[in-house]
């Protein structure tokens, strides 16, 4: 089920460097959100807090809200692998794992959760590699190495391995900057389609795309070298490429900076 | 500037430099295989089943008779046994100190573990000496050699296999976390597998190691000529110490066993290296296969 998230007066910090400072936002259900910003300017940062993969790096920590539904994930009694669970992630690097077959790679997620069951599984592969447009390419070498495919197949792949847990939100970092156009064309083509069932947040340094992809986009910005990020505004993505109301947007998205 | 070809003086250095390197790796060869030649040659006159099926007991030096049977298995379960103590804690003493260990603790476990690595054999088998054998009372065996030898193992099993995990990329782990797994299980399920054949080949390497090691067997073993299987107690035999033993002898005979033990003794870490090599192969990631 897509969920909502409501992120408010969120701050976080990488040992005393605060990397963003007082966000706030809202996330439909069955929506795509882009987050655009130059480099930076903490677009990230917020996105790996919304899954409690900020606080992974030693010496971190987060201040505020993120609520999923009316879940405070920075609650107490809240369990940062719990909510990874609910709310899955592509990296901006595929990284299948190399030990692992296509197979395993997209079962990972179930069986190191302890699921067991072979007639189980075997389903949950196949609904999610056909979820990540990837079956028909791989269903006849399903035991080969997942290292094996091609840069943007491994990306459909980790995108499969991630649905297959069945997340209610699904965070992607730059899922395309490490592939060629065609590849980003069948990612683009995929979070289409899985809009329709999941929660979907972007970071892209690609405008097009978050003007293809998106239903809304949000603007951040760094106003220099050591200074928190900050969201600028956050709107329709239509509006926010014809007609932003911070000039910072405006600038930034016609290319006089960034 | 020229875009023609490259100029002399250029292709002179090239050449010299070739020459050089060339000439190095001749020079570093030149003792390893003059060592490996004359341990196969010298050892072959006495290596044969009859060697290595049959001890020395009721054998006199003299004697063109006997064999090593008693030292290799005594060898085998020293080695086997600091290796089946020092495999599982150094490996959980490389993941504490890769996935978990910050500040103090962590400082100093990777400070002594710095230091050990470079203590002497005979060290450690005096250490050993005094706290086992004089200061606990027990008697000259096996498993004290074991215990000198997984002093030994330990530092160079830490070393490896912290290099080995801390080379698995970050991403890994982070893709596992962010499919809700857990970090233990992170641990053992994605990182684990992904540095196995590294671990294991760091492993063998300390095994080889430890397995020529004279001084703990010279301080610790006592000296056996008659096959003692039991670890625990009576002195038992050692290869390496066969080896030193015999060729302190005069009688030729006695130095044709000494050759032929080393000979043994090389056969069998090359045995180990090749296993090591074998499951790294068989375990690692099949892409790069």
């Amino acid at each position: 089920m897509a969920k909502r998230i409501d992120v408010s007066g969120l701050s976080a910090y990488y040992g005393s460097t605060r990397a963003i400072e007082d966000i706030s936002l809202t996330v439909e259900p069955r929506t795509v959100t882009a987050f655009i910003g130059p480099s930076g300017c903490g677009k990230s940062t917020v996105l790996r807090t919304l899954n409690r993969m900020h606080e992974v790096i030693p010496g971190t920590r987060v201040e505020g809200k993120v609520m999923l539904d009316d879940v405070d994930l920075y609650g107490p009694g809240i369990d940062p692998v719990a909510v990874r669970r609910t709310v899955g992630m592509v990296f901006q690097r595929p990284n299948p794992f190399p030990t692992m077959s296509i197979y395993e790679n997209v079962a990972a997620g179930l069986r190191l959760n302890g699921v067991r069951g072979k007639s189980d599984l075997d389903g949950i592969v196949e609904q999610s590699l056909r979820g990540a447009n990837l079956w028909n390419e791989v269903n006849d070498r399903l035991n080969k190495p997942g290292m094996g495919l091609s840069g943007g197949q491994q990306q459909r792949l980790c995108i499969a391995r991630a649905i297959a847990v069945s997340p209610d939100v699904l965070l992607m970092d730059e899922p395309c900057s490490a592939l060629d156009p065609i590849s980003t064309l069948a990612i683009e083509d995929l979070i289409a389609q899985l809009k329709n069932e999941y929660t979907i947040v972007i970071v892209t340094h690609n405008m097009q795309q978050a003007a293809r992809v998106s239903d809304r986009t949000a603007f951040f910005n760094i106003e220099g070298t050591g200074k928190p990020g900050k969201l600028i505004e956050i709107d329709d993505t239509p509006r926010i490429f014809a007609n932003p109301t911070q000039r910072a947007t405006e600038d930034y998205i016609t290319g006089r900076f960034g | 500037m020229s875009l023609s070809h490259p100029s002399p003086v250029r292709k002179a250095k090239n050449s010299i430099a070739y020459v050089v390197m060339g000439l190095a790796f001749v020079v570093a060869c030149v003792p390893l295989v003059s060592i490996l030649w004359t341990v196969i040659v010298k050892g072959a006159k006495d290596f044969n089943g009859y060697f290595l099926s049959h001890s020395m007991r009721n054998v006199s030096e003299n004697q063109n008779s006997g064999g090593a049977y008693h030292a290799i298995l005594g060898t085998l379960e020293q080695v086997g046994i600091a290796a089946v103590i020092t495999i599982p804690l150094s490996l959980l003493v490389a993941i504490y100190l890769v996935e978990y260990g910050r500040g103090r603790l962590a400082q100093a476990v990777t400070f002594f573990v710095d230091v050990m690595m470079g203590l002497p054999s005979i060290v450690a088998g005096l250490f050993v000496l005094s706290f086992w054998l004089l200061g606990l009372n027990n008697k000259a065996s096996g498993f004290a050699v074991s215990l000198a030898l997984l002093i030994l193992m330990m530092p160079i099993a830490i070393r490896s296999t912290e290099e080995m995990l801390r080379l698995v990329s970050p991403a890994l782990r982070e893709a596992s976390y962010a499919l809700g797994v857990s970090k233990w299980r992170t641990i053992v399920k994605v990182v684990l597998p992904t540095a196995l054949p590294g671990i294991v080949t760091g492993m063998m390497l300390g095994i080889a190691r430890i397995m020529g090691e004279t001084a703990p067997a010279l301080l610790l073993a006592g000296a056996a000529e008659s096959i003692n299987p039991n670890v625990f107690q009576n002195p038992q035999g050692s290869l390496p110490l066969f080896a030193f033993n015999e060729s302190q002898n005069p009688s030729a005979f006695a130095v044709n066993r000494g050759w032929a033990a080393a000979l043994t003794l090389i056969i069998l870490v090359m045995l180990l290296n090749l296993i090591a090599r074998l499951i790294a192969w068989w375990k690692a990631p099949a892409a790069s296969r």
